[in-house]
C-alpha cells in the first residue's frame, strides 16, 4: 500500500515536473497564455468589486457571452464522445490511440464551462448553496441543479478514465477492463445528457418562445457533434506537428466524416427552425426575426448570424465534397464550423432568447471590454490546462516517461521515442 | 538515447550553469508571482463585501427563532453602520387565513407612474443606478399585446388620447416560474400568496430572471446606493431591507407594510383608486367583491400556465 502510494506520488511529481519542461516554441506559448490569463483574471478582480455592472449585461438581457461560451463549451466537452463511440463500440484501430486525446480536450472544456458559470454570478462567494447537504439544492425542480451535477459528473468521470489509463501505461500494465470500461459507456449515455439538460435549461423557459423549442435540444446536440471533432481534428495535427506521436491521416478523416455528417443535419435543423419561425407569422417569431432580419430598426445581431450561416454553409459545401479529404481543405472547414457554430450557439442563441423582453422592449447588448477579457482569460485557461494535459500525456504514451526510467535522467524536450518507429523522418 | 532535435543543455550542468539555471528559475518565478499580485490588487477595494456572519449564515427555513434574532441584530448593526439611521428591523409571518390578491383597474389609470415611485421610496431600491419594481406600459387603444407598449413615454400630461396604461409588476403567481428553477430554493411563495427572495442565499445566477414572463424580477448589478435620508426605516427581513450586490429583488406586495395591516405603498399613493388590495379567502374583501362581480378581468398571458394574483379589470 504504501509503495503504490509511493509510485503514485512519483508519478504526480514527474508529471508536473514535465509541464514546466519544453522547447522555446513551448515556452512561448505558455508565457502568451499565462499572461491572457493574468489579464482575464485582473478583469474578473474589477468585476468582483463593481458587480455584474462591468459586463454589457442588463436586467433586460441578462445573459451575455459568459453563458453564450458556457454553452459553447458543454458542447465541445459533450463531443468527445463523438471519439469514444466508434473506438470502443466499432473498435476502430485509427482511432484507438487518439481517444484519450478526446477525453483530455472533455476535462479542459468542462474546466472551463464550470468557470464561465462562475463568473456569472453576482454572489460567488456563497456557491456552497449550492451544494446537497450543507446548502439547498433545488433538485429536480430546477434544471441549474441537474446542470450542475451532469458537469461534475462528467468531469469526474473523464478525469477517472484518463488517468487510469495513463497510469495504468506508465506502469506498463493493461488496464483492469472493469476498472474503465463501464465508465467509459457510461461517460458516452452521460456526454449526451450534458448537452441535452443544457439544453432544457433554455427549453424548459414558458416565458422565453424562442428558447421554449423542443428543437434547441436536438439542435444543440447536432451543432457540438459538429464542432467538437472538428476542433479535435486541428488539436490532432497540433499535437503531430509539435510532438512525434503517430497520427494517421485515416485517423482525420474518419473524424471528418462526423463532422461532415452532423454539419448537414445541423443545417437541416436550422432550416426546420427558420421555417417554423418564419412562415406562421406570430408574435412568437419576434426574437427571430430580431435575430435574422432585425426588430423595429434594431440590427445589432443580424450580421452576426448571418456570417455564421454562411460560414456553416460554406463547410458543409467544402465537407461534403471529395475536396475535403485534403487536409488543407478540411482545416478550412474546420475552423468555418467551429466560428459559425461558436456564433450561432452564442450570439444566436443566449442573446435573442432576451429580445425583446416578456414586455417587449427591444433593449441591445454588446459585451464589455472588461467581459471580453474575462472570456479570453477562461479560454487562455482552458488552453492552458488541455496543453499540460497534452505535454503530460504524450511522453506516457509514447513510454518515454514511464515507470521503468523511474530514476534516469528526465526527458527535456520532445525528442523522438526511437528512430524507426516515426512514420517520417522528423520535421524541420 | 538518440540525439533529440533541439539539443537540450548538456545533463550534468556544471556550477557555473547550475546558478545562472537557478537564477533564471527564482527570477522568473518571482515575476510570475508579481505579476499574480498586481492581477489581483483590483481586490483591495473589496470591502464589507461580506462578512463571516453572513457567509456563514443558515437558510431561512432552517433559522430558529434565535438564529433569526441574531440575524435582525446584524442587519440591524449593518444598516446603521452605512447610513446613520437605526432602522426597525422585522421578521413578519404571513398571517392564517389571508391570500393576498391584487386587482388593478385599467380603466382608471392615468399613467402618472406615481405608484413607480412611491414603490422605490417604500422598498429602499437603489436609487443609482435607480430600480424600479413597477413598469407602466402606454398601450394603443384595443390591444393587450405589451409588444406594442411604450416603456418610455414622457409625455407631459397624462392620459393621453387614444392609449390606456398598463402598470405591470410581480404577479405573485400560483406556478411561479422563478420559484421552480432557483438551483438554491432562494426564493420561494410564501403561505400568503407573496413569492419572497432570501436576499443572503441568492446566488445571483438569474435564472429567475430568465424564466419570469413577466419581468418583475430586477438584479443588483453593482452595489446599491440610496441616500441615508432616504432610507425607510421600517423594514422586513424578506422585504424592503437593504440589499447587497449580486443578488435578486422584485415586488414583494410591500410585506413590511401588508403583514402589519396596511396597505401596499403603489396603492395608497395611486391618485384615482385605480389599485386594490386585499384578502381573496375574506368573501367580503374588496378585491373578492372585484373578482365575483366584474364581467371581464384578465390575468396577464393566462396561457403561460401561472395563474397570477394579479388582476386587471374595466370598469366599463
Amino acid at each position: 500500500m504504501i509503495t503504490a502510494t509511493r509510485n503514485y506520488l512519483v508519478f504526480l511529481r514527474r508529471c508536473a515536473r514535465i509541464a514546466f519542461v519544453g522547447d522555446w516554441r513551448y515556452y512561448a506559448w505558455m508565457g502568451v497564455l499565462t499572461v491572457i490569463c493574468l489579464l482575464g483574471l485582473n478583469a474578473y478582480a474589477k468585476q468582483l468589486v463593481h458587480g455584474l455592472v462591468v459586463t454589457g449585461m442588463s436586467d433586460e438581457v441578462s445573459w451575455g457571452v459568459y453563458i453564450a461560451n458556457f454553452t459553447f463549451l458543454v458542447g465541445v466537452a459533450a463531443a468527445a464522445v463523438m471519439m469514444v463511440i466508434p473506438v470502443y463500440i466499432y473498435d476502430n484501430e485509427e482511432l484507438h490511440d487518439l481517444v484519450i486525446f478526446g477525453e483530455l480536450l472533455a476535462v479542459a472544456a468542462i474546466i472551463m464551462c464550470l468557470l464561465f458559470v462562475t463568473v456569472d454570478l453576482g454572489r460567488p462567494d456563497r456557491f456552497w448553496h449550492l451544494i446537497p447537504g450543507i446548502g439547498q439544492m433545488n433538485f429536480p425542480k430546477s434544471m441549474l441543479s441537474w446542470d450542475v451535477i451532469v458537469l461534475n459528473g462528467y468531469l469526474l468521470l473523464n478525469v477517472h478514465i484518463c488517468g487510469y489509463l495513463l497510469y495504468s501505461r506508465y506502469q506498463n500494465r493493461m488496464p483492469a477492463k472493469w476498472f474503465y470500461i463501464p465508465f467509459v459507456f457510461l461517460a458516452i449515455i452521460w456526454a449526451v445528457s450534458i448537452h441535452t439538460v443544457t439544453a432544457f435549461l433554455y427549453v424548459g423557459l414558458g416565458g422565453r418562445p424562442f428558447w421554449n423549442a423542443s428543437i434547441v435540444g436536438p439542435r444543440f446536440l447536432a451543432s457540438a457533434f459538429t464542432a467538437g471533432p472538428a476542433i479535435i481534428i486541428l488539436a490532432l495535427q497540433v499535437i503531430r506537428s509539435v510532438t512525434h506521436y503517430r497520427i494517421t491521416d485515416k485517423a482525420l478523416l474518419t473524424l471528418r466524416a462526423i463532422v461532415q455528417v452532423s454539419m448537414i443535419i445541423n443545417v437541416f435543423l436550422l432550416v426546420c427552425e427558420v421555417f417554423k419561425e418564419f412562415y406562421s407569422g406570430t408574435t412568437h417569431g419576434a426574437s427571430a426575426k430580431y435575430l435574422f432580419v432585425g426588430l423595429h430598426g434594431h440590427h445589432a445581431l443580424v450580421p452576426w448570424i448571418w456570417t455564421a450561416i454562411s460560414f456553416n454553409l460554406i463547410a458543409m459545401v467544402i465537407l461534403s465534397l471529395p475536396l475535403s479529404r485534403s487536409l488543407k481543405y478540411l482545416n478550412v472547414a474546420c475552423v468555418l464550423s467551429i466560428v459559425g457554430i461558436w456564433i450561432e450557439k452564442g450570439m444566436g442563441l443566449v442573446i435573442p432568447g432576451f429580445i425583446p423582453t416578456p414586455l417587449g422592449a427591444i433593449v441591445d447588448y454588446v459585451p464589455s471590454i472588461n467581459e471580453t477579457l474575462v472570456c479570453l482569460g477562461i479560454w487562455a485557461f482552458g488552453l492552458l490546462c488541455y496543453t499540460i494535459f497534452l505535454r503530460m500525456s504524450v511522453p506516457i504514451l509514447q513510454g518515454r516517461l514511464a515507470k521503468s526510467n523511474e530514476g534516469q535522467p528526465e526527458i527535456q524536450g520532445d525528442e523522438p521515442d526511437t528512430p524507426d518507429s516515426l512514420p517520417s523522418p522528423a520535421p524541420h | 538515447m538518440p540525439l533529440p532535435d533541439n539539443p537540450p543543455p548538456p545533463a550534468p550542468p556544471p556550477g557555473g550553469s547550475l546558478d545562472r539555471r537557478s537564477f533564471l528559475r527564482s527570477t522568473a518565478a518571482f515575476a510570475g508571482l508579481s505579476a499574480l499580485a498586481a492581477s489581483l490588487s483590483p481586490l483591495r477595494e473589496l470591502s464589507d463585501y461580506t462578512s463571516t456572519e453572513q457567509f456563514m449564515q443558515k437558510y431561512y427555513k432552517e433559522m430558529t427563532p434565535d438564529d433569526m434574532k441574531k440575524v435582525l441584530q446584524r442587519i440591524t448593526n449593518e444598516v446603521e453602520h452605512q447610513y446613520g439611521i437605526r432602522p426597525h428591523v422585522r421578521d413578519l409571518k404571513p398571517m392564517d387565513g389571508v391570500e393576498f390578491v391584487y386587482a388593478l383597474n385599467l380603466t382608471r389609470c392615468i399613467g402618472c407612474r406615481k405608484c413607480v415611485h412611491a414603490c422605490v421610496a417604500e422598498n429602499n431600491q437603489s436609487r443609482s443606478p435607480e430600480i424600479q419594481y413597477i413598469r407602466v406600459l402606454k398601450m394603443p387603444h384595443g390591444s393587450m399585446d405589451v409588444e406594442k407598449g411604450n416603456h418610455t413615454y414622457d409625455d407631459k400630461e397624462v392620459p393621453d388620447k387614444g392609449f390606456f396604461y398598463m402598470p405591470i409588476q410581480c404577479q405573485q403567481c400560483k406556478n411561479p416560474p422563478c420559484v421552480k428553477v432557483c438551483p438554491v430554493n432562494a426564493t420561494w411563495q410564501e403561505k400568503d400568496g407573496i413569492t419572497v427572495i432570501d436576499y443572503d442565499w441568492c446566488i445571483g445566477c438569474r435564472y429567475c430572471e430568465a424564466a419570469c414572463p413577466y419581468w418583475a424580477r430586477r438584479f443588483n448589478f453593482t452595489k446599491p446606493s440610496i441616500p441615508a435620508d432616504r432610507i425607510n426605516p421600517e423594514m422586513s427581513y424578506l422585504g424592503n431591507r437593504p440589499r447587497k450586490q449580486g443578488v435578486m429583488e422584485k415586488c414583494h406586495f410591500c410585506i413590511q407594510r401588508t403583514r402589519a395591516g396596511r396597505y401596499p405603498a403603489c396603492l395608497e399613493v395611486c391618485p384615482v383608486g385605480a389599485r386594490k388590495f386585499g384578502n381573496i379567502l375574506d368573501p367580503n374583501s374588496e378585491v373578492s367583491y372585484i373578482l365575483r362581480e366584474k364581467r371581464v378581468f384578465i390575468q396577464l398571458k393566462e396561457e403561460m400556465g401561472t395563474s397570477p394574483r394579479f388582476f386587471y379589470y374595466f370598469d366599463k
